[in-house]
């Protein structure tokens, strides 16, 4: 059997002496959804930070795609199919929506010393950059500064950023992140539409869209992963609706 | 379509420059000429500071180092007796790009405040160099013997030749300018300037964008520096004084930072301030400071936001 896209293995991260990363290991073959949930402070924006190369971990290795991608720069990892998407938007404020997009389009169509042509008449970005807009629902906004959309158009928007890589695994950090039920259920139904066409790994607040969206779910507290499981056997341990589910609001 | 705001402030502008030498001539004030190309002069180092400030976010404050390598091209090599114009500009354009892969190489290791004192502790180091060289006259410089030589093509001795040269390069610099900010290399500069945490996670390795615009910036404002010197015919240190440094970014915010027309702008307000105000009162910078002032506060894209709109003043 082929290695599973993405290899953890015992990935340790200390802050002094805080273990915010406390020997996590985690298998994602493609085409999965992995969702990870866990209390504040359970450490789930770290392990993605390390997964994308924003932070180093101390300890343990990650693979991607059978390489060992572990010390790799964010914009190594991102040439080799990694993208991600943040907890708080960060998108290109002073661009367009189309802008933005075509400029991730642009970063993996060929090096970027080109200094004449005006990027903004080249089909070959403006197009896939116009499709992917309107695959996160953006259609007709197109031309709106980032800065001023609203905030859910800001999180799709953020959402195309990381689809413009045409990446193999997509690195979700809380995409419902501020959002109301309306917005939340329209991120929940574009990310239903992404799955099992990429491999996913997705940190989630909303209880809800976990368990409608995962194919597995893994539970971190206080840096220790203490369940992996589909989303049945997670909603039946004991040991997890103890340190996170709570009693009342167990599903 | 209708000639928007920005065009017609642009072309205003040029029209408005083009007609300076047959004035000055006709009201028999060849001064006009030599400060008019001075402005000129500055409006090209002001405008190759701006596509690395006002595109790529990278706040040099070093920039009169480049306008000083080249203007001691021109010298050095016409104190041995060279002085073929393309070799002299040649050489001001290669020694001043050397400098800013060198100086960028290291500063844009850093962001914000430190990449600012590096740049600027950087131009310090050769504005001393300039001082301890003394078979080039050190701290008191010295004087150029003859002007770059093009062979009879471009006399350079003439005034206004020196003129309508320097202002043919600001206008290439112009244009080239525009093309280059809205090239794939622009879109990638502007967007490490607007977020480059995010350029990184999208796939870009940034640094070695920023530093072929670093060197290109460099590279215009050593020509700035060498017609500096065919317009003085003399270079001393005091070209590449930190303060200077300053004026030149004072030029461009006061211009309108991010729209290449409006540092030239910056220049010529800059410099007419300059010569009107210090003919009034030796402290004319103290009248020069409150309009920066007010011009920062309330002109968002300087004067030339003012002329083009501030929003039409910073597309592209």
């Amino acid at each position: 059997m082929a290695e599973p896209l993405l290899v953890i293995e015992q990935l340790v991260k200390r802050f002094g002496g805080l273990v915010a990363t406390d020997a996590v290991s985690l298998e994602l073959p493609a085409g999965e959804l992995h969702a990870v949930i866990g209390p504040n402070g359970a450490g789930k924006t770290t392990l993605i930070a390390q997964l994308a190369g924003e932070l180093m971990p101390d300890a343990g290795t990650v693979r991607f795609a059978g390489e060992d991608v572990t010390r790799l720069a964010p914009y190594a990892r991102a040439r080799r199919g990694l993208a991600r998407s943040f907890q708080i938007t960060s998108v290109f404020r002073e661009f367009t929506a189309l802008d933005n997009v075509a400029l991730a389009v642009q970063a993996h169509a060929g090096h970027s010393f080109r200094f004449w042509r005006p990027a903004r008449a080249e089909a070959a970005l403006r197009e896939p950059a116009r499709a992917i807009l309107a695959e996160v629902g953006l259609e007709g906004r197109e031309e709106v500064p980032a800065a001023t959309l609203a905030h859910g158009e800001k999180r799709a928007l953020e959402i195309a950023l990381a689809l413009a890589a045409r990446p193999r695994l997509l690195l979700l950090d809380e995409p419902t992140a501020g959002m109301g039920s309306e917005d939340s259920a329209r991120m929940v139904r574009l990310l239903a539409t992404l799955k099992g066409r990429l491999t996913i790994l997705l940190i989630e607040h909303d209880m809800d869209a976990v368990f409608a969206l995962a194919d597995r779910i893994t539970v971190l507290v206080y840096g220790r992963v203490i369940a992996t499981g589909a989303p049945q056997a997670i909603r039946a341990n004991a040991e997890v609706r103890q340190a996170y589910l709570g009693e009342e609001s167990a599903p | 379509m209708p000639l928007g705001r920005r065009a017609l402030t642009v072309a205003v502008g040029a029209v408005a420059l083009a007609a300076i030498p047959p004035i000055a001539v006709a009201l028999g004030q060849p001064f006009y000429l030599d400060l008019f190309t001075r402005i000129l002069i500055f409006a090209i180092a002001a405008l190759s500071l701006d596509l690395i400030l006002g595109y790529g976010g990278m706040v040099s404050f070093g920039h009169a180092a480049y306008l000083g390598i080249g203007a001691y091209a021109v010298g050095i090599l016409s104190h041995y007796g060279l002085t073929d114009g393309v070799l002299h500009f040649a050489v001001a354009i290669l020694a001043s790009a050397l400098a800013a892969l060198v100086i960028g190489a290291i500063s844009l290791r850093t962001s914000g405040v430190y990449f600012i004192m590096i740049t600027l502790a950087f131009t310090q180091m050769i504005y001393f160099l300039g001082v301890s060289l003394n078979v080039y006259g050190g701290d008191d410089g010295m004087n150029i013997t003859a002007h770059s030589d093009f062979g009879g093509v471009l006399e350079l001795d003439n005034a206004s030749v020196l003129y309508y040269v320097t202002f043919a390069a600001l206008l290439l610099f112009y244009f080239a300018g525009r093309r280059l900010v809205g090239s794939r290399f622009g879109m990638v500069i502007r967007g490490a300037k607007s977020n480059e945490r995010r350029m990184a996670s999208i796939g870009f390795a940034t640094f070695r964008y920023k530093l072929a615009a670093f060197v290109i910036s460099g590279a215009m404002c050593g020509v700035a520096g060498a017609l500096l010197a065919n317009l003085t015919l003399f270079v001393s240190p005091s070209i590449m004084h930190w303060t200077r440094s300053g004026e030149v970014m004072v030029m461009v915010i006061l211009g309108g930072m991010g729209t290449l027309f409006g540092p030239a702008l910056g220049a010529v307000a800059y410099l007419l301030l300059e010569h009107v105000l210090s003919g009034l009162t030796q402290h004319w910078q103290v009248v020069l400071g409150p309009i920066l002032v007010l011009v920062v506060l309330f002109a968002r894209r300087g004067v030339f936001g003012l002329f083009a709109g501030p929003t039409e003043a910073r597309r592209g």
